[in-house]
């Protein structure tokens, strides 16, 4: 029985170590191809850490495969997405939670149903209004879609943290002559900082590796988004690895960092979006 | 503070940019697109109304292959529901009664989410090369270079070799719920039990399992819809090719709309995603009523 269930515990880590290695894996081959040259990564040495750390990979990716701009693009994009979201949805979630009125309920729910509406459903409406408007190819063909379908989650994570603020918060602040904006600026919004977080990580994620809108809305290579980007890039140097792989770890670098010093905040994140209160 | 709470016109102000974003990018174009659908439209030019010709052509005419589509995205519903679920199950149900390392095989496992498509597609380009991938120069290295192909480019193995990336990708994320729910199980139910008598298997099937329901069921509707909706790494691999062999309704609802500029066309493929997501949604949540 002992004997058993120490067999059974070793081949219980074999198997999730096992697992462990492919998801590591591929972005260890990243990391280390991306320093490689052609002969390296063709054969001499596909796997192993790099000979000669041939920094000047990255050089190209960020010169002539223009990985700065669309750096800068995605980060733009990504700020100003998380903002407008967070504005509107903390003051959408504090008119559901906070203000009194009948049909609140109703249009909580309502404002779910984007949880389930997929992106495909506005492509061809959004691009038309989008270029009737002459706003293809601008920063808020990217951030005014990415915004909008941020924000049913932005406001089921919002609701959940409002409703836990003590409403007795408000009647003092009420007595000591607050207004309604001054109640929300100066009492609420200070507290529901733990959300801001969320929402933020989770749509910071969401618009960072976007690819459908980002292909379509935008056709000026100066404006392209990271994801965008790489596939140009990718389609540029066909023959040459390196500065792909180069391109692949500037594009992956910032999520990881962050998810290696916030991977609890971001895994709930992912879970307070999937999973309705 | 109730008075103060119940003007209207602070009700409006605090709502008005949420329903304006949500209605006019979510909502309005729902019903923007159902109308497109029943014309044959480039984008610029007039419209003509043709009723429900689009919806005819697209589920009769051979050269669109949009059953085909419909077909391997049903198939890729049905891989991950029977083969990244159970992993993903499993992965959660042990990392669930608190094993070493837990945070860390977590934490891993869930890394590849995070990555754009993008990346994880070019690096599946690249292990899959024909000549210079690493699946063939393993292959070849260890002397069966007879098995070694060209994974994207011909008919028969392209359709696998773009499940195994997307598969691979969302098993973290489906283990993440899982696991959360895993994690919610109340200790003094697992006790007990265990003071039954109850062996792992036993306590995973008898009180987990029940338990986490709500859950299983959530990540099944997301795998279905999920690949339904499957678009970027197919988009990045292979575009739908090689002759369509890999083509999901996505990738064929960007064909029409930019490559052949059949708006209509376009719009009846992305209402019918809109009803079949839906439509699913549903049925599994019955399915899993039924069950109770």
């Amino acid at each position: 029985m002992n004997n058993n269930s120490k067999t059974a515990r070793i081949l219980i880590y074999i198997g999730l170590v096992f697992w462990l290695l492919v998801n590591l894996f591929p972005v260890y081959w990243m990391f280390t191809f991306s320093l490689k040259n052609n002969a390296e990564i063709f054969g001499e040495n596909v796997v192993g850490l790099p000979h000669h750390w041939l920094w000047s990979n990255y050089a190209s990716a960020l010169k002539t495969g223009n990985m700065g701009r669309y750096f800068l693009n995605s980060a733009i994009v990504a700020v100003a997405t998380i903002l407008i979201t967070l504005v509107v949805a903390l003051m959408a979630t504090f008119a559901l939670t906070r203000l009194i009125w009948k049909r609140r309920k109703t249009l909580n729910k309502f404002f779910m149903l984007g949880l389930t509406i997929p992106i495909h459903a506005s492509i061809v409406p959004v691009y038309v209004t989008l270029s009737r408007m002459h706003m293809l190819n601008t920063y808020w063909a990217l951030i005014i879609p990415y915004a909008a379908f941020s924000l049913s989650m932005a406001i089921l994570v919002c609701t959940g943290f409002m409703n836990e603020i003590p409403r007795d918060l408000d009647e003092s602040a009420c007595i000591d002559g607050c207004s309604v904006w001054g109640i929300f600026l100066r009492i609420i919004v200070p507290l529901m900082k733990p959300a801001v977080a969320t929402v933020g990580i989770y749509t910071f994620l969401q618009c960072w590796n976007e690819l459908m809108f980002a292909n379509i809305f935008i056709s000026k290579s100066a404006l392209r988004t990271l994801p965008v980007g790489v596939q140009a890039l990718s389609g540029q140097y066909t023959t040459e690895w390196g500065p792909i792989g180069a391109a692949l770890v500037l594009a992956t670098f910032p999520t990881l960092f962050i998810y290696i010093f916030l991977s609890k905040k971001i895994q709930e994140s992912f879970i307070a979006g999937a999973i309705k209160g | 503070m109730n008075r103060m709470y119940s003007k209207k016109i602070h009700i409006l102000i605090f709502l008005l940019p949420a329903l304006a974003l949500f209605c006019g990018v979510l909502i309005a174009p729902i019903g923007a697109s159902a109308y497109y659908s029943l014309f044959d439209w480039n984008g610029f030019g007039p419209k003509t109304f043709i009723g429900f010709s689009n919806y005819k052509e697209l589920f009769t005419s051979d050269a669109i292959g949009f059953l085909k589509a419909l077909r391997n995205s049903l198939l890729l519903a049905a891989l991950s529901v029977f083969l990244q679920l159970p992993l993903a199950l499993g992965l959660a149900l042990t990392l669930g009664k608190k094993i070493k390392g837990e945070r860390l095989f977590l934490s891993v496992y869930f890394m590849p989410v995070l990555i754009s498509t993008v990346v994880i597609g070019q690096l599946w380009l690249k292990i899959y090369n024909p000549d210079y991938g690493i699946l063939n120069v393993f292959l070849r290295a260890i002397g069966l270079e007879r098995w070694a192909k060209i994974w994207l480019g011909t008919k028969e193995t392209a359709l696998g070799a773009v499940f195994v990336p997307t598969l691979w990708q969302y098993v973290g994320y489906h283990m993440l719920l899982l696991y959360a729910g895993v994690k919610s199980v109340p200790p003094e139910l697992r006790e007990a039990a265990m003071l039954d008598g109850a062996t792992d298997g036993q306590v995973n099937r008898f009180i987990v399992l029940p338990y986490i329901k709500p859950i299983i069921r959530i990540s099944v509707i997301f795998a279905v819809t999920g690949s339904l909706k499957s678009f970027d790494l197919i988009y990045v691999l292979t575009n739908g090719g090689p002759l369509h062999a890999t083509e999901v309704p996505s990738t064929l609802m960007i064909n029409m709309l930019f490559l052949r500029n059949r708006y209509g066309m376009g719009s009846t493929i992305a209402v019918l995603l809109i009803v079949l997501c839906f439509g699913f949604a549903l049925l599994i949540s019955a399915i899993f009523r039924e069950e109770e």
